[in-house]
């Protein structure tokens, strides 16, 4: 083996080395802008959100930087316990937005919170059906008939718990044909056509467009889930998360909320 | 089977870069080893939900292989000893499932089979729904390991020849004779493998399954849906039952590495 083949070789191995470490490591959490803006915000500020605040984010988000020249905002959307564990996993978020207080309390208890969250949102269960409504579904009870094809989340996730309450307080026993593990694919099941009814949040019904008909029913009131936003204890960039959760609390940032059918907190 | 003593040229920094290769596959599933919860590990595996998923999972891999079976062998035996015009394109076909991601497939398995698709509607008219059923889950494992054993018989039909089954023929068999007395014992072990394959390959079935079966507890949800339900909520079941996957996994892969090796010269002899 010649020098110059066991040069490469070394190389050949040390490169995969480092791109091995390099998908588990952090990546910086602020780049430097060379632009002169008049704020003295700068930098890139990585947000962690739940995946049913996936549009209002991208809207703020897009928002925040037009206001801020120089900032950069990068969004990862996931299920909110996902989004605890790649964080706990040292995944560089600085702002965590969470779907449930539950999962915002594990980032609480593994240290990883900044001070304490602010409740940002409200959402509440609707029923969702086809436009067609084939199944002639008007109140919850109506899901309990025979021959419905309900599908709902399965327990594990916040808005299988949710349905769990509202099933509790209103006496009614669903079987599903299917519980999902998560929203969207329960959404899925109905835009397809596949389910009668499914159980998603009021703002999937509303983002969903025509695709389906959202039907509201009283005892959605007994589960509300409540969104809390926190800064993440190792963030980079703790002037611009803090700027960021300023904006998500604002009166524009409500409102972009509130056009999507979330409720104040 | 031994290649001839002699030359065994590997440059040495190759075993550098496959020592790499083999840790990128063993140190995850080392990790995960350290950290089960063995003290609970026991009945974590054994709950209800745990042996229901379990259940389901062996019950339809193994109808899952049956129609793999069923459907392969004839198109293996087209693909390998047929001739007729499309058959590389129809081979294309057979082999997507492989690189496919399976949501994809799941997704077109709905649209095929759902409640609107394209056979689900006459279906429905006729009685059968097959959307959040068992045979939804069936369905969608068999469409992902059916490529598995069309790949291992036609390679084994190749490589097996076709000099028997002409002389056969000269003999006065009839190509139904051939095929059950000469073709398929020859190739048995390739056939045997293959089926292990998709065996393997319908219990690890996820995104088909979840997109196009849906998840319900001993109907739909099976370990890679239990596993991924857990993870949400109680990652300690979660990785007991990721444990239970991969014994089952290194078990059949053994399992199919040891048949082959076994039976390989006999097939020489048959």
């Amino acid at each position: 083996m010649s020098l110059k083949k066991s040069i490469i070789a070394v190389s050949v191995a040390a490169g995969l080395a480092a791109a091995l470490t390099a998908c588990g490591g952090a990546t910086p959490a602020a780049t430097p802008s060379g632009s002169s803006s008049t704020s003295q915000l700068s930098g890139t500020v990585t947000v962690f959100a739940a995946a049913s605040l996936k549009s209002t984010f991208i809207q703020l988000a897009k928002d925040f930087e037009a206001k801020n020249p120089g900032t950069k905002v990068t969004l990862s959307f996931a299920g909110s316990s996902d989004l605890v564990t790649q964080i706990s996993q040292g995944a560089p978020a600085d702002v965590f937005a969470s779907a449930d207080t539950k999962n915002m309390t594990k980032l609480a208890d593994a240290k990883l919170l900044d001070g304490t969250a602010t409740n940002f949102a409200t959402n509440v269960l609707e029923i969702a059906v086809p436009p067609s409504n084939p199944a002639s579904i008007t109140s919850f009870a109506d899901l309990a008939k025979s021959g419905v094809k309900v599908v709902m989340c399965a327990s594990q996730v916040p808005c299988g718990a949710a349905t769990d309450t509202v099933e509790k307080a209103s006496g009614v026993t669903l079987t599903p044909v299917s519980e999902e593990s998560s929203v969207t694919d329960v959404l899925g099941k109905v835009t397809s056509g596949e389910a009668d009814a499914g159980l998603v949040y009021v703002t999937d019904v509303k983002g969903a467009g025509d695709k389906v008909k959202g039907i509201p029913f009283p005892e959605s009131d007994k589960a509300v889930n409540t969104y809390p936003i926190g800064t993440v204890s190792s963030s980079q960039n703790k002037e611009l998360a803090a700027a960021f959760i300023a904006a998500v609390t604002s009166e524009a940032g409500k409102k972009v909320l509130g056009d999507a059918g979330f409720g104040a907190p | 089977m031994k290649s001839a003593a002699g030359y065994h040229g590997i440059p040495r920094w190759l075993y550098v870069i496959a020592a790499l290769g083999g840790l990128l596959v063993v140190l995850p599933l080392v990790a995960m080893l350290a950290k089960v919860n063995w003290a609970q590990f026991v009945p974590l595996i054994t709950s209800d939900s745990s042996m229901a998923a379990l259940g389901l999972s062996l019950r339809t891999s193994a109808a899952s292989t049956v129609l793999c079976i069923v459907l392969g062998v004839p198109l293996a035996l087209v693909l390998a000893r047929g001739e007729f015009p499309g058959q590389r394109l129809l081979r294309s076909f057979v082999l997507l499932p492989l690189v496919l991601p399976p949501v994809v497939g799941g997704i077109a398995l709905l649209y095929t089979f759902g409640r609107q698709g394209l056979l689900g509607k006459s279906l429905e008219v006729a009685g059968i729904q097959i959307a959040f059923s068992t045979t939804a889950v069936v369905l969608a494992q068999t469409f992902v390991a059916l490529p598995f054993l069309v790949v291992s018989l036609e390679g084994a039909l190749r490589s097996a020849g076709s000099r028997y089954e002409a002389v056969a023929a000269t003999l006065g068999a009839r190509p139904t004779t051939v095929l059950r007395r000469v073709t398929l014992p020859l190739v048995l072990p390739g056939l045997a493998s293959g089926a292990v394959l998709s065996f393997a390959r319908s219990l690890g079935e996820f995104g088909a399954t979840l997109t196009f079966a849906g998840s319900l507890e001993g109907v739909t949800r099976t370990l890679p849906l239990e596993i991924y339900l857990q993870r949400e909520t109680d990652a300690d079941a979660a990785v007991a039952l990721s444990l239970v996957l991969v014994a089952v996994a290194v078990a059949v892969v053994g399992l199919s590495y040891g048949r082959r090796r076994s039976t390989t010269p006999s097939a020489v002899q048959a």
